[in-house]
């Protein structure tokens, strides 16, 4: 067993995880969380592709994993603004209608 | 065959951690602890990457992905209340079906894994190659700055798309009726807090500063420096109960850091294609210096964008303030 396996499988499995959980989770918040896991699978899965056993690993998925950090995070956020508006809207109806 | 890494087992209990961690945080009832579990999920994975040699990797995922997101979370959960269930769930029968399936796809992707080509060279000598054209010598740098510098580029052009979404969104809102986006009950205030910011704001801007200076020669750079800078902003706004300062200034200085990393990312492409290279190729005896512009300005956007994600409102605009301030005297 080395490191690769182990990590390997871990990046596998975190993707199957958040993939299942952002399907069936019955809370829109809880789903941005999934697929937030789902992505941290897939960034293990690339940093396992540029681990070398000796050192060294190869820099060019290493930066394309910072990228994809970034963009997430970016989108969790408008994600979670939808799911304020989406509360603030609903608040504001049940208002309306007494 | 070589004897056996003693990191093994190391390495088997923090896989193991990881996973109990992540599907702790998604079944998890209480959603503040949700929250919670998320975040130290996000620093257990970062320790895994600086196993895996992708220290680089592992600030982003510590600073980011589990710092910032686990902020946006715990200020949405604020802003809510608590989650809301959808009134329909998904039917047993189905979640069994697309758990087979998710299961299905998971094993074929573990099988193609194991059948790719390992410990090739990859892009490794390619990227040695022209090391020292880049004008930095950590190679990850060279390689969001230099090399594939279009991605990075793209990706300031995303977050700036992200604030504007975000304020899109909230100026949907009736704030006749909702709640006010702002945090009131979170102020960071008091003689504690106030000790407390007074000794953490300064040394948040000076890591935040040495991570994207030590970003040329070691692992750090733009977004990691950046993110620690947006925690300073974020505590800032927290002391002011979750607020933008309410100064005719803060508009128009908010706007300038959100654009300035696109602006002069920008610019300095477009003037290395006039310098004769083509659009985002330095000439080589100039790199550092750009790069080191870039860098510094894209922190500074990358710390104004995040904090402006995290508040998720616009600061109101001058003409307002200048009305409140002549009429009444709310504060």
């Amino acid at each position: 067993m080395t490191p690769e396996t182990i990590y390997g499988a871990t990046g596998i499995a975190l993707f199957a995880i958040g993939l299942y959980h952002a399907l069936v989770l019955p809370s829109a918040l809880r789903r941005i969380v999934a697929l937030n896991v789902a992505s941290v699978g897939a960034g293990f899965v690339m940093v396992i592709a540029a681990w070398r056993p000796g050192g060294g690993a190869d820099p060019v998925p290493h930066a394309l994993v910072i990228t994809g950090i970034v963009v997430l995070v970016a989108a969790t956020a408008v994600a979670l603004a939808l799911v304020r508006a989406l509360h603030d809207a609903d608040t504001t109806e049940t208002d309306d209608t007494p | 065959m070589s004897p056996p890494d003693p990191y093994l087992l190391l390495d088997l209990g923090l896989a193991a951690t990881i996973l109990v961690l992540a599907l702790a945080a998604l079944r998890q009832r209480d959603s503040f602890t949700m929250a919670v579990v998320f975040i130290l999920f996000g620093l257990l994975v970062a320790l895994a990457w600086v196993r895996l040699d992708a220290p680089d990797v592992a600030l982003a995922e510590a600073a980011i992905g589990a710092g910032v997101t686990g902020a946006l979370l715990l200020r949405t959960l604020r802003h809510v209340g608590g989650e809301r269930r959808d009134p329909a769930p998904v039917p047993r029968v189905v979640a069994g079906m697309l758990g087979l399936s998710v299961a299905g796809f998971a094993t074929l992707g573990g099988l193609a894994l194991m059948a790719t080509p390992r410990h090739g060279t990859g892009l490794i000598p390619a990227v040695a190659a022209r090391m020292d054209q880049s004008g930095v010598e950590h190679p990850v740098t060279a390689v969001l700055l230099n090399f594939r510098a279009y991605d990075t580029l793209l990706e300031v052009v995303v977050v700036l798309a992200a604030v504007m979404a975000v304020w899109a969104i909230d100026r949907t809102i009736d704030r006749a009726a909702a709640p006010l986006p702002y945090l009131p009950g979170v102020a960071l205030r008091g003689p504690i807090a106030g000790a407390y910011l007074r000794l953490v704001l300064p040394a948040l801007a000076l890591i935040g500063a040495y991570l994207v200076w030590i970003g040329a020669y070691s692992p750090g750079g733009a977004f990691q420096g950046g993110a620690v800078l947006a925690a300073a902003g974020v505590l800032s706004a927290l002391a002011r109960g979750g607020r933008w300062p309410r100064t005719a200034a803060t508009m128009p200085l908010l706007r300038g850091s959100l654009v300035l990393g696109v602006v002069v990312f920008t610019g300095v492409g477009i003037w290395a294609a006039v310098a004769g290279g083509g659009v985002l190729h330095y000439p080589p005896a100039q790199a550092k210096p750009l790069i080191l512009l870039i860098e510094a300005s894209v922190a500074l956007s990358i710390a104004a964008t995040l904090t402006a994600l995290f508040l998720g409102h616009m600061p109101q605009p001058a003409a307002r303030i200048a009305l409140r301030k002549g009429t009444t005297n709310d504060t």
